[in-house]
């Protein structure tokens, strides 16, 4: 059995936050923000939408890449940490948008940014001892919503959008060939939003003291971040067999431009061959792999028989990567 | 290698700052041009080099070059 990628698909929100927006709204500027992360704009969310809207249009571009209907699915995961609402999961209300009629399972997977690649492994093991034939998988996030503007070294890194991809069962050679996953709960305060959840419930003093955003101690995580995302790179390219060189495309998750270039460094891969959204997206959180899959599918970057290796890192702290043949889609 | 040496050649490598700034009072921000997540990497290269791991609280009190050597003789002495 394979598990192939049918199809792509993104949707970024229109309305572009600037680094010169933001030195109105902080005390920041865009030579600080740029040295420091890479990040020239971010995109946020329309005021009337949230994260399943946007993840709803990715999921539609997906599946027209595909050629497939909503009927051709048989499971819908998303991966997100900013949901729509606490309960039900987002992957609920994207099933409200897009699959009525069918009552196809449908869930969320929490691992902050490394929620695409979990849920890729979630999706594999579903693939195949499960019994499902298609997964709708999307990574999808509406971080502007959870971001504190008095905090001016988290409000600066973090963009909404979303990117889906369909996973098919195959008999065909390439595709997902291994993932691998981890976590180190010992770090579960380096990136958290404190408030809200049943620890500290939602009430004027969590709110008073701004628990419901983003908190980040960015120096900490940049560390253990470059350490796990090179090894778990090589792991799984152990895995596999292959070498780095003969890795064609690594893409990692977007969380900063110097975390991306240590890894780059260790791993010693050359930069064209690390494609990169962060300087117009910002960190996407899940769904910047997507994203970028999807942005590189369709500029036609990949060949069939190219060498993926997908590296993520977030929340959690939680780490994994997966090691992929690419196959044309459509 | 001296020792010093060698933290003089991470350091200069890191930051890519000239040999005559390098003296045991730079300042890794202020003389030196840092910022806190090439400090980072600072640690992090200093780790490989010297077979260390310098915990976060260690770090945040590494200032200078100074500190960072006489951290570096403490630890290797203490694994000694």
């Amino acid at each position: 059995m394979s598990v192939l990628i049918r199809g792509t698909g993104s949707a970024i929100p229109d309305r572009v936050i600037s680094n010169a927006d933001l030195e109105r709204m902080v005390e920041t500027n865009d030579e600080w923000i740029v040295t420091r992360t890479g990040i020239r704009e971010r995109r946020m969310m329309a005021p009337e939408e949230a994260t399943s809207d946007i993840v709803t249009r990715a999921a539609q571009r997906a599946l027209e890449q595909a050629e497939l209907g909503p009927e051709d699915i048989d499971l819908l995961i998303v991966a997100t940490c900013t949901p729509d609402t606490l309960t039900p999961a987002t992957a609920n209300h994207v099933h409200r948008n897009l699959f009525k009629g069918l009552s196809i399972p449908s869930f969320d997977v929490n691992a902050a940014c490394s929620g695409f690649v979990y849920g890729l492994e979630v999706a594999m093991a579903m693939l195949g001892s499960a019994g499902y034939k298609r997964v709708l998988l999307a990574g999808g996030e509406g971080l502007t919503r959870f971001m504190d503007y008095e905090e001016r070294t988290v409000c600066i890194l973090f963009g909404d959008a979303a990117g889906a991809v369909v996973l098919e069962k195959s008999d065909a050679p390439g595709g997902v060939l291994a993932t691998t996953l981890h976590s180190d709960g010992q770090y579960s305060d380096l990136i958290q939003i404190p408030g809200g959840g049943a620890r500290r419930p939602a009430s004027p003093y969590t709110l008073a003291q701004r628990e419901m955003f983003v908190r980040m101690e960015g120096q900490r995580v940049f560390k253990v971040a470059v350490q796990s995302m090179e090894q778990v790179a090589k792991d799984t390219l152990a895995k596999v067999g292959w070498k780095i060189g003969d890795v064609d495309w690594v893409i990692a998750h977007q969380a900063n431009s110097r975390i991306l270039r240590a890894v780059a460094d260790r791993l010693e891969v050359p930069a064209e061959k690390m494609p990169t959204n962060l300087e117009v997206r910002g960190n996407t959180s899940a769904a910047s792999i997507p994203v970028l899959l999807d942005e590189c599918n369709r500029a036609d970057r990949f060949k069939t028989g190219d060498k993926l290796l997908i590296v993520g890192f977030g929340g959690g702290l939680t780490w994994g990567a997966a090691a992929m043949e690419w196959t044309q889609t459509g | 290698m001296e020792l010093t040496e060698r933290v003089y050649a991470i350091v200069g490598e890191q930051l890519g700052v000239e040999k005559e700034t390098l003296v045991p009072e730079a300042n890794l921000l202020d003389d030196l041009g840092a910022d806190s997540l090439d400090v980072v990497e600072l640690v992090m290269a200093i780790e490989e080099e010297f077979g260390i791991e310098v915990p976060d609280s260690d770090a945040e009190n590494i200032r200078t070059l100074g500190d960072i050597t006489s951290y570096i003789e403490a630890r290797v002495e203490t694994a000694a």
